[in-house]
Protein backbone atom coordinates (compact mmCIF):
# COMPACT_ATOMS: atom_id res chain seq x y z
CA UNK A 1 0.00 0.00 0.00
CA UNK A 2 2.52 2.54 0.74
CA UNK A 3 4.75 1.39 -2.71
CA UNK A 4 1.46 1.82 -4.36
CA UNK A 5 0.98 5.26 -2.65
CA UNK A 6 4.38 6.54 -3.36
CA UNK A 7 4.54 5.58 -6.88
CA UNK A 8 1.13 6.77 -7.61
CA UNK A 9 2.45 10.65 -6.17
CA UNK A 10 5.41 10.36 -8.47
CA UNK A 11 3.03 9.59 -11.42
CA UNK A 12 0.66 12.54 -10.54
CA UNK A 13 4.07 14.56 -9.94
CA UNK A 14 5.25 13.75 -13.53
CA UNK A 15 2.34 14.64 -15.28
CA UNK A 16 1.94 17.78 -13.47
CA UNK A 17 6.01 18.71 -14.18
CA UNK A 18 6.17 19.32 -10.69
CA UNK A 19 8.69 17.48 -7.82
CA UNK A 20 7.14 15.04 -5.90
CA UNK A 21 7.61 16.42 -3.20
CA UNK A 22 4.80 19.27 -3.98
CA UNK A 23 2.37 16.12 -4.49
CA UNK A 24 0.58 14.96 -0.58
CA UNK A 25 -2.56 13.11 -0.49
CA UNK A 26 -4.38 16.09 0.42
CA UNK A 27 -3.42 18.27 -3.05
CA UNK A 28 -6.36 18.48 -5.39
CA UNK A 29 -5.76 17.87 -8.87
CA UNK A 30 -7.31 20.91 -9.81
CA UNK A 31 -4.81 22.48 -7.72
CA UNK A 32 -2.10 21.22 -10.19
CA UNK A 33 -3.59 22.78 -13.21
CA UNK A 34 -5.00 19.05 -14.28
CA UNK A 35 -7.61 19.39 -16.62
CA UNK A 36 -9.12 17.58 -19.20
CA UNK A 37 -6.60 15.65 -21.55
CA UNK A 38 -4.26 15.59 -18.66
CA UNK A 39 -6.52 13.94 -16.08
CA UNK A 40 -6.83 11.12 -19.70
CA UNK A 41 -3.19 10.77 -19.86
CA UNK A 42 -2.70 10.86 -15.91
CA UNK A 43 -5.14 7.98 -15.79
CA UNK A 44 -3.04 5.95 -18.82
CA UNK A 45 -0.13 6.70 -16.97
CA UNK A 46 -1.69 4.58 -14.56
CA UNK A 47 -2.76 2.35 -16.06
CA UNK A 48 0.52 1.67 -17.61
CA UNK A 49 2.52 1.77 -14.34
CA UNK A 50 0.37 -0.62 -12.09
CA UNK A 51 -1.05 -2.95 -15.02
CA UNK A 52 -4.40 -1.76 -14.16
CA UNK A 53 -7.93 -1.43 -15.68
CA UNK A 54 -9.36 2.01 -14.31
CA UNK A 55 -12.95 2.55 -15.07
CA UNK A 56 -12.85 5.95 -15.98
CA UNK A 57 -15.29 7.67 -18.27
CA UNK A 58 -14.88 11.43 -18.50
CA UNK A 59 -18.70 11.99 -19.32
CA UNK A 60 -19.54 10.42 -15.73
CA UNK A 61 -16.68 12.13 -13.50
CA UNK A 62 -18.49 13.79 -10.58
CA UNK A 63 -21.62 11.87 -10.95
CA UNK A 64 -21.97 8.14 -10.86
CA UNK A 65 -18.45 7.28 -11.65
CA UNK A 66 -14.93 7.27 -10.59
CA UNK A 67 -14.10 10.95 -9.53
CA UNK A 68 -10.81 12.31 -9.16
CA UNK A 69 -10.25 15.38 -6.77
CA UNK A 70 -7.35 14.96 -4.95
CA UNK A 71 -4.09 12.80 -4.96
CA UNK A 72 -5.40 11.00 -2.43
CA UNK A 73 -8.73 10.01 -4.05
CA UNK A 74 -6.57 8.44 -7.28
CA UNK A 75 -4.14 6.55 -4.74
CA UNK A 76 -7.10 4.71 -2.89
CA UNK A 77 -8.28 3.75 -6.44
CA UNK A 78 -5.11 2.64 -7.59
CA UNK A 79 -4.76 0.63 -4.44
CA UNK A 80 -8.39 -0.75 -4.79
CA UNK A 81 -8.00 -1.80 -8.57
CA UNK A 82 -4.71 -3.50 -8.15
CA UNK A 83 -5.87 -5.45 -5.22
CA UNK A 84 -9.15 -6.46 -7.20
CA UNK A 85 -7.37 -6.76 -10.66
CA UNK A 86 -4.22 -8.68 -9.04
CA UNK A 87 -5.59 -12.03 -8.71
CA UNK A 88 -7.49 -11.70 -12.49
CA UNK A 89 -4.44 -10.76 -13.95
CA UNK A 90 -2.05 -14.12 -12.23
CA UNK B 1 -24.81 34.54 -57.19
CA UNK B 2 -26.76 31.37 -57.77
CA UNK B 3 -29.80 30.41 -55.68
CA UNK B 4 -28.75 26.36 -54.44
CA UNK B 5 -30.51 23.41 -54.57
CA UNK B 6 -30.32 20.24 -53.77
CA UNK B 7 -31.42 17.61 -56.22
CA UNK B 8 -30.04 14.15 -55.19
CA UNK B 9 -29.72 12.65 -51.93
CA UNK B 10 -28.47 9.67 -51.28
CA UNK B 11 -27.64 7.08 -47.58
CA UNK B 12 -26.16 4.64 -46.58
CA UNK B 13 -26.26 4.05 -42.45
CA UNK B 14 -27.04 2.31 -40.13
CA UNK B 15 -30.58 3.02 -40.47
CA UNK B 16 -31.31 2.36 -44.16
CA UNK B 17 -28.99 1.70 -47.09
CA UNK B 18 -30.83 4.17 -48.92
CA UNK B 19 -32.95 7.35 -48.30
CA UNK B 20 -35.93 5.55 -48.12
CA UNK B 21 -35.00 3.13 -46.01
CA UNK B 22 -32.56 5.63 -44.01
CA UNK B 23 -36.36 8.19 -43.73
CA UNK B 24 -38.26 4.91 -42.67
CA UNK B 25 -36.04 4.48 -39.59
CA UNK B 26 -35.61 7.76 -38.36
CA UNK B 27 -39.58 8.41 -38.82
CA UNK B 28 -39.89 5.54 -36.77
CA UNK B 29 -37.97 7.00 -34.06
CA UNK B 30 -35.76 3.84 -34.27
CA UNK B 31 -32.11 3.74 -32.64
CA UNK B 32 -29.98 1.88 -35.17
CA UNK B 33 -27.47 1.25 -32.05
CA UNK B 34 -26.46 -2.14 -31.23
CA UNK B 35 -24.09 -5.05 -30.69
CA UNK B 36 -20.85 -4.52 -33.35
CA UNK B 37 -20.56 -7.65 -35.29
CA UNK B 38 -18.95 -6.59 -38.16
CA UNK B 39 -15.40 -7.13 -35.94
CA UNK B 40 -14.79 -9.17 -33.04
CA UNK B 41 -15.16 -6.70 -29.70
CA UNK B 42 -12.91 -9.73 -27.28
CA UNK B 43 -10.29 -7.59 -26.45
CA UNK B 44 -12.61 -4.09 -26.23
CA UNK B 45 -14.64 -2.68 -23.43
CA UNK B 46 -16.80 -1.14 -26.53
CA UNK B 47 -19.25 -3.76 -27.45
CA UNK B 48 -22.25 -1.16 -29.22
CA UNK B 49 -22.33 1.16 -32.43
CA UNK B 50 -24.03 1.45 -35.42
CA UNK B 51 -22.80 -0.26 -38.21
CA UNK B 52 -23.96 -0.49 -40.93
CA UNK B 53 -25.19 -4.25 -41.28
CA UNK B 54 -25.81 -6.67 -43.93
CA UNK B 55 -23.75 -4.63 -46.50
CA UNK B 56 -22.42 -7.24 -49.18
CA UNK B 57 -19.99 -5.34 -51.42
CA UNK B 58 -20.67 -8.04 -53.96
CA UNK B 59 -23.80 -6.73 -54.35
CA UNK B 60 -23.09 -3.09 -55.40
CA UNK B 61 -19.62 -3.55 -56.98
CA UNK B 62 -17.96 -5.63 -59.75
CA UNK B 63 -15.16 -8.70 -57.86
CA UNK B 64 -12.09 -6.79 -59.72
CA UNK B 65 -13.16 -3.45 -58.37
CA UNK B 66 -13.82 -4.95 -54.43
CA UNK B 67 -10.05 -4.66 -53.43
CA UNK B 68 -9.60 -1.15 -54.54
CA UNK B 69 -12.39 0.04 -52.42
CA UNK B 70 -11.97 0.47 -48.86
CA UNK B 71 -15.71 0.09 -46.48
CA UNK B 72 -15.12 4.00 -46.70
CA UNK B 73 -15.22 4.13 -50.31
CA UNK B 74 -17.83 1.67 -50.54
CA UNK B 75 -20.49 3.50 -48.48
CA UNK B 76 -19.48 6.58 -50.85
CA UNK B 77 -19.88 4.99 -54.08
CA UNK B 78 -23.38 3.65 -53.21
CA UNK B 79 -25.03 6.89 -51.61
CA UNK B 80 -23.51 8.80 -54.48
CA UNK B 81 -25.07 6.24 -56.69
CA UNK B 82 -28.48 6.92 -55.64
CA UNK B 83 -28.03 10.95 -55.37
CA UNK B 84 -26.94 11.54 -58.91
CA UNK B 85 -29.06 8.58 -60.27
CA UNK B 86 -32.24 10.53 -58.43
CA UNK B 87 -31.05 13.80 -59.39
CA UNK B 88 -30.86 12.56 -63.12
CA UNK B 89 -27.57 14.74 -64.04
CA UNK B 90 -25.45 13.09 -66.45
CA UNK B 91 -21.87 14.33 -65.99
CA UNK B 92 -20.57 12.19 -69.08
CA UNK B 93 -22.23 14.81 -71.23
CA UNK B 94 -19.78 17.65 -70.32
CA UNK B 95 -21.26 18.78 -67.29
CA UNK B 96 -18.78 16.58 -65.76
CA UNK B 97 -16.03 19.20 -66.04
CA UNK B 98 -17.90 22.20 -65.01
CA UNK B 99 -18.90 19.89 -62.32
CA UNK B 100 -17.09 19.71 -58.60
CA UNK B 101 -16.95 16.61 -56.24
CA UNK B 102 -16.24 17.76 -52.37
CA UNK B 103 -16.08 14.63 -49.97
CA UNK B 104 -15.87 14.94 -46.28
CA UNK B 105 -13.71 12.25 -44.34
CA UNK B 106 -12.18 12.39 -41.07
CA UNK B 107 -9.79 9.58 -41.47
CA UNK B 108 -9.83 7.34 -44.33
CA UNK B 109 -9.42 4.26 -45.23
CA UNK B 110 -9.19 3.04 -41.46
CA UNK B 111 -9.69 -0.90 -42.30
CA UNK B 112 -7.48 -1.02 -44.69
CA UNK B 113 -4.81 0.48 -42.29
CA UNK B 114 -5.38 -1.43 -39.20
CA UNK B 115 -5.10 -4.48 -41.51
CA UNK B 116 -2.33 -4.25 -42.93
CA UNK B 117 -0.32 -2.82 -39.68
CA UNK B 118 -1.44 -5.68 -38.20
CA UNK B 119 -0.32 -8.10 -40.53
CA UNK B 120 3.20 -6.72 -40.75
CA UNK B 121 3.60 -5.83 -36.91
CA UNK B 122 1.71 -8.99 -35.40
CA UNK B 123 2.36 -11.15 -38.00
CA UNK B 124 5.52 -10.37 -39.54
CA UNK B 125 4.63 -10.05 -42.90
CA UNK B 126 7.29 -9.36 -44.95
CA UNK B 127 5.54 -6.95 -47.54
CA UNK B 128 1.82 -5.09 -48.27
CA UNK B 129 -0.03 -6.01 -50.99
CA UNK B 130 0.17 -3.12 -53.63
CA UNK B 131 -3.17 -1.53 -53.08
CA UNK B 132 -2.75 -0.46 -49.36
CA UNK B 133 -2.02 3.04 -49.83
CA UNK B 134 -4.28 3.65 -53.03
CA UNK B 135 -7.08 2.22 -50.85
CA UNK B 136 -6.20 4.02 -47.56
CA UNK B 137 -5.73 7.45 -48.75
CA UNK B 138 -8.46 9.59 -47.03
CA UNK B 139 -9.07 10.99 -50.83
CA UNK B 140 -10.23 7.64 -51.92
CA UNK B 141 -13.98 8.10 -51.83
CA UNK B 142 -14.08 11.32 -53.66
CA UNK B 143 -11.61 9.93 -56.57
CA UNK B 144 -13.67 6.79 -56.95
CA UNK B 145 -16.85 9.19 -57.15
CA UNK B 146 -15.58 11.36 -59.78
CA UNK B 147 -14.16 7.82 -62.19
CA UNK B 148 -17.45 6.28 -61.52
CA UNK B 149 -19.57 9.31 -62.87
CA UNK B 150 -16.75 11.01 -64.85
CA UNK B 151 -16.55 14.51 -62.83
CA UNK B 152 -13.49 16.07 -64.08
CA UNK B 153 -13.71 19.45 -62.42
CA UNK B 154 -12.50 20.37 -58.89
CA UNK B 155 -12.55 17.51 -56.66
CA UNK B 156 -10.70 17.08 -53.11
CA UNK B 157 -12.06 15.46 -50.01
CA UNK B 158 -11.99 17.81 -46.81
CA UNK B 159 -10.83 16.62 -43.37
CA UNK B 160 -11.90 18.50 -40.38
CA UNK B 161 -12.99 15.43 -37.84
CA UNK B 162 -16.41 15.86 -37.52
CA UNK B 163 -17.09 18.61 -39.31
CA UNK B 164 -15.59 17.19 -42.48
CA UNK B 165 -19.18 16.71 -44.01
CA UNK B 166 -20.47 19.57 -43.10
CA UNK B 167 -17.11 21.51 -44.33
CA UNK B 168 -17.35 19.44 -47.56
CA UNK B 169 -20.83 20.60 -48.07
CA UNK B 170 -20.27 24.21 -47.20
CA UNK B 171 -17.33 24.08 -49.45
CA UNK B 172 -19.54 23.30 -52.78
CA UNK B 173 -22.53 25.16 -51.70
CA UNK B 174 -19.85 28.21 -52.08
CA UNK B 175 -18.81 26.74 -55.06
CA UNK B 176 -22.21 26.77 -56.59
CA UNK B 177 -23.72 29.75 -55.78
CA UNK B 178 -20.40 31.72 -57.21
CA UNK B 179 -20.72 29.88 -60.88
CA UNK B 180 -17.84 28.03 -60.03
CA UNK B 181 -19.51 25.18 -60.56
CA UNK B 182 -22.37 23.92 -62.55
CA UNK B 183 -23.36 21.19 -60.13
CA UNK B 184 -21.38 19.36 -57.27
CA UNK B 185 -21.45 15.99 -55.50
CA UNK B 186 -21.15 16.61 -51.90
CA UNK B 187 -21.41 15.20 -48.71
CA UNK B 188 -19.05 12.93 -46.18
CA UNK B 189 -17.95 9.21 -45.68
CA UNK B 190 -16.64 7.36 -42.77
CA UNK B 191 -16.16 3.87 -41.64
CA UNK B 192 -14.62 3.76 -38.33
CA UNK B 193 -14.79 0.24 -37.04
CA UNK B 194 -11.32 -1.51 -36.63
CA UNK B 195 -9.81 -2.95 -33.35
CA UNK B 196 -7.15 -0.21 -33.52
CA UNK B 197 -9.40 2.90 -34.19
CA UNK B 198 -11.83 1.97 -31.21
CA UNK B 199 -9.01 1.42 -28.97
CA UNK B 200 -8.14 4.88 -29.50
CA UNK B 201 -11.63 6.38 -29.09
CA UNK B 202 -11.74 4.45 -25.93
CA UNK B 203 -8.59 6.12 -24.27
CA UNK B 204 -10.47 9.05 -24.51
CA UNK B 205 -12.82 7.82 -21.86
CA UNK B 206 -15.58 9.21 -24.28
CA UNK B 207 -17.45 6.11 -24.94
CA UNK B 208 -21.33 5.35 -24.03
CA UNK B 209 -20.97 1.46 -22.84
CA UNK B 210 -24.90 1.80 -22.81
CA UNK B 211 -26.39 3.58 -26.15
CA UNK B 212 -25.93 7.05 -26.96
CA UNK B 213 -28.27 9.43 -24.98
CA UNK B 214 -28.26 12.92 -26.41
CA UNK B 215 -29.13 15.88 -23.98
CA UNK B 216 -30.42 13.54 -21.40
CA UNK B 217 -29.37 13.45 -17.63
CA UNK B 218 -27.59 9.89 -17.57
CA UNK B 219 -25.80 10.41 -20.73
CA UNK B 220 -22.56 8.92 -20.64
CA UNK B 221 -20.68 9.95 -23.82
CA UNK B 222 -20.93 8.85 -27.76
CA UNK B 223 -21.41 5.89 -29.61
CA UNK B 224 -19.86 5.87 -33.02
CA UNK B 225 -21.37 4.84 -36.33
CA UNK B 226 -20.39 4.41 -39.95
CA UNK B 227 -21.96 5.26 -43.29
CA UNK B 228 -22.28 8.24 -45.95
CA UNK B 229 -24.54 10.26 -47.57
CA UNK B 230 -23.99 12.21 -51.10
CA UNK B 231 -25.87 15.35 -51.88
CA UNK B 232 -26.47 16.86 -55.76
CA UNK B 233 -26.50 20.49 -55.22
CA UNK B 234 -27.10 22.68 -58.61
CA UNK B 235 -28.59 26.54 -59.33
CA UNK B 236 -31.92 26.09 -59.25
CA UNK B 237 -32.53 28.10 -62.31
CA UNK B 238 -30.79 25.02 -63.66
CA UNK B 239 -33.17 22.54 -61.56
CA UNK B 240 -35.99 24.29 -62.97
CA UNK B 241 -35.40 24.80 -66.42
CA UNK B 242 -34.69 20.59 -66.09
CA UNK B 243 -37.43 20.21 -64.61
CA UNK B 244 -35.68 18.72 -61.54
CA UNK B 245 -37.64 17.66 -58.47
CA UNK B 246 -35.97 19.95 -56.35
CA UNK B 247 -35.60 18.63 -52.82
CA UNK B 248 -34.83 21.55 -50.35
CA UNK B 249 -32.87 24.37 -50.88
CA UNK B 250 -29.01 25.33 -49.08
CA UNK B 251 -29.31 28.87 -48.15
CA UNK B 252 -26.58 29.00 -45.49
CA UNK B 253 -23.09 28.07 -44.44
CA UNK B 254 -21.13 29.68 -41.36
CA UNK B 255 -17.83 28.18 -39.96
CA UNK B 256 -15.22 29.52 -37.19
CA UNK B 257 -12.33 27.58 -34.86
CA UNK B 258 -12.42 27.95 -31.42
CA UNK B 259 -8.75 27.97 -31.57
CA UNK B 260 -8.60 26.47 -27.84
CA UNK B 261 -8.66 23.09 -26.52
CA UNK B 262 -7.78 19.88 -29.03
CA UNK B 263 -10.74 18.18 -27.94
CA UNK B 264 -13.03 20.33 -25.36
CA UNK B 265 -15.78 22.03 -27.10
CA UNK B 266 -16.63 25.53 -26.64
CA UNK B 267 -19.62 27.95 -26.33
CA UNK B 268 -18.15 30.80 -28.68
CA UNK B 269 -16.76 29.03 -31.68
CA UNK B 270 -20.43 27.30 -31.74
CA UNK B 271 -22.67 29.83 -31.20
CA UNK B 272 -20.26 31.73 -33.62
CA UNK B 273 -20.72 29.08 -36.25
CA UNK B 274 -24.48 29.37 -36.12
CA UNK B 275 -24.73 33.21 -35.81
CA UNK B 276 -22.47 33.22 -38.81
CA UNK B 277 -24.60 30.50 -40.80
CA UNK B 278 -27.88 32.88 -39.87
CA UNK B 279 -25.73 35.74 -41.01
CA UNK B 280 -24.98 34.21 -44.46
CA UNK B 281 -28.51 32.85 -45.47
CA UNK B 282 -30.04 36.05 -43.83
CA UNK B 283 -32.29 34.26 -41.75
CA UNK B 284 -33.70 35.84 -38.62
CA UNK B 285 -33.00 33.70 -35.41
CA UNK B 286 -36.82 33.65 -34.88
CA UNK B 287 -37.23 32.14 -38.16
CA UNK B 288 -35.51 28.58 -37.70
CA UNK B 289 -37.99 25.79 -37.19
CA UNK B 290 -35.66 22.91 -36.45
CA UNK B 291 -32.28 22.17 -35.19
CA UNK B 292 -30.23 19.00 -36.16
CA UNK B 293 -28.17 19.37 -33.07
CA UNK B 294 -24.49 17.66 -33.14
CA UNK B 295 -25.59 16.31 -30.01
CA UNK B 296 -23.09 13.72 -29.24
CA UNK B 297 -24.20 12.35 -26.21
CA UNK B 298 -20.98 13.77 -24.36
CA UNK B 299 -21.35 15.83 -20.93
CA UNK B 300 -19.22 18.78 -22.35
CA UNK B 301 -20.81 18.57 -26.05
CA UNK B 302 -24.60 18.38 -24.70
CA UNK B 303 -24.65 21.13 -22.24
CA UNK B 304 -22.19 23.62 -24.34
CA UNK B 305 -24.02 23.38 -27.12
CA UNK B 306 -27.49 24.40 -25.29
CA UNK B 307 -25.32 27.27 -24.00
CA UNK B 308 -24.98 28.16 -27.66
CA UNK B 309 -28.25 27.76 -28.50
CA UNK B 310 -29.37 29.97 -25.91
CA UNK B 311 -27.07 32.54 -26.80
CA UNK B 312 -27.95 32.91 -30.68
CA UNK B 313 -31.70 32.29 -30.69
CA UNK B 314 -32.34 34.10 -27.45
CA UNK B 315 -35.81 33.95 -26.58
CA UNK B 316 -36.54 31.09 -29.65
CA UNK B 317 -34.52 29.06 -28.42
CA UNK B 318 -37.04 27.65 -26.28
CA UNK B 319 -39.52 27.60 -29.27
CA UNK B 320 -36.70 25.58 -31.23
CA UNK B 321 -37.21 21.83 -32.05
CA UNK B 322 -33.35 20.53 -31.43
CA UNK B 323 -32.86 17.08 -31.84
CA UNK B 324 -30.13 14.60 -32.16
CA UNK B 325 -30.08 11.94 -34.65
CA UNK B 326 -26.65 10.49 -33.35
CA UNK B 327 -29.22 9.04 -31.27
CA UNK B 328 -30.44 6.50 -34.20
CA UNK B 329 -27.55 6.60 -36.26
CA UNK B 330 -24.86 6.75 -34.44
CA UNK B 331 -21.88 9.21 -34.25
CA UNK B 332 -20.70 9.07 -37.95
CA UNK B 333 -17.62 11.41 -37.90
CA UNK B 334 -16.46 12.26 -41.06
CA UNK B 335 -19.87 11.64 -42.81
CA UNK B 336 -21.82 13.19 -39.52
CA UNK B 337 -22.87 16.13 -40.84
CA UNK B 338 -24.09 14.65 -44.30
CA UNK B 339 -26.05 12.39 -42.88
CA UNK B 340 -27.64 14.57 -40.16
CA UNK B 341 -28.37 17.08 -43.15
CA UNK B 342 -29.65 14.09 -45.04
CA UNK B 343 -31.95 13.23 -41.89
CA UNK B 344 -33.01 16.80 -41.94
CA UNK B 345 -34.46 16.97 -45.50
CA UNK B 346 -36.04 13.67 -45.45
CA UNK B 347 -37.76 14.82 -42.62
CA UNK B 348 -38.73 17.85 -44.26
CA UNK B 349 -40.05 16.95 -47.31
CA UNK B 350 -41.80 14.25 -45.19
CA UNK B 351 -43.02 16.43 -42.96
CA UNK B 352 -41.88 15.19 -39.17
CA UNK B 353 -39.13 16.00 -36.70
CA UNK B 354 -37.11 13.21 -36.16
CA UNK B 355 -36.67 12.37 -32.23
CA UNK B 356 -34.14 12.16 -29.98
CA UNK B 357 -33.83 8.56 -28.74
CA UNK B 358 -32.85 7.20 -25.96
CA UNK B 359 -33.45 9.86 -23.69
CA UNK B 360 -34.76 9.35 -20.21
CA UNK B 361 -34.37 12.79 -17.97
CA UNK B 362 -33.94 16.03 -18.46
CA UNK B 363 -30.59 17.63 -17.56
CA UNK B 364 -30.81 21.44 -15.63
CA UNK B 365 -28.27 22.14 -18.46
CA UNK B 366 -29.87 20.92 -21.63
CA UNK B 367 -33.24 22.72 -20.82
CA UNK B 368 -34.47 22.94 -24.41
CA UNK B 369 -36.69 20.69 -26.92
CA UNK B 370 -34.74 18.11 -27.18
CA UNK B 371 -38.17 15.67 -29.34
CA UNK B 372 -37.62 13.06 -26.56
CA UNK B 373 -38.06 10.08 -28.20
CA UNK B 374 -41.29 10.00 -30.23
CA UNK B 375 -41.23 11.66 -34.09
CA UNK B 376 -43.50 14.38 -34.23
CA UNK B 377 -45.53 14.56 -37.00
CA UNK B 378 -45.20 18.55 -38.24
CA UNK B 379 -44.29 20.26 -41.43
CA UNK B 380 -40.98 22.79 -41.26
CA UNK B 381 -39.58 25.29 -43.25
CA UNK B 382 -36.14 26.31 -41.80
CA UNK B 383 -33.75 24.13 -40.64
CA UNK B 384 -30.18 24.25 -39.71
CA UNK B 385 -27.18 21.43 -38.64
CA UNK B 386 -24.64 21.70 -36.97
CA UNK B 387 -21.25 20.17 -36.17
CA UNK B 388 -18.86 20.61 -33.89
CA UNK B 389 -15.08 18.77 -34.20
CA UNK B 390 -12.44 17.79 -32.29
CA UNK B 391 -9.81 20.74 -33.16
CA UNK B 392 -12.32 23.31 -32.56
CA UNK B 393 -13.60 23.64 -35.85
CA UNK B 394 -17.21 24.30 -35.84
CA UNK B 395 -19.59 24.38 -38.97
CA UNK B 396 -23.29 24.80 -39.72
CA UNK B 397 -25.31 24.56 -42.88
CA UNK B 398 -29.35 26.12 -43.36
CA UNK B 399 -31.64 24.33 -45.39
CA UNK B 400 -34.78 25.91 -46.32
CA UNK B 401 -38.39 23.79 -48.01
CA UNK B 402 -37.99 23.89 -51.33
Amino acid sequence: MADVASDVLEVIAKQAKVEPAAVARETELADLNLESLDTIELIFALEERFNIEIPFNANEAGTSGISFTTAGDVIDAVAQLVAEQKGEKA
Amino acid sequence: MNRVVVTGLGVCAAPGKNAADFSASLRAGRSAIGPLTIISTDALNTKIGAQVSDFDPATYFAENKIGLYDRSTQFALVAAREAIAQSGLQFRDGLGAKSAAIIGCGVGGQATQDENYRRLYAEGAKRLHPFTIPKLMVNAPCSHITMEHGITGPSFVVASACSSANHAIGVAFQMVRAGMAEAAVTGGTESVFTFGTIKGWEALRVMAPDTCRPFSRDRKGMVLGEGAAILVLEPRERALARGAAILAEIIGFGSTSDAADIVLPGVDGAAGAMAACLEDARLAPGEVDYVNAHGTGTAANDATETKALHRVFGDHAKRLAVSSTKSMHGHTLGAAGAIELAATIVAMREEFIPPTANYTMPDPQCDLDYVPNETRSKSFDVAISNSFAFGGHNAVVAVRRA
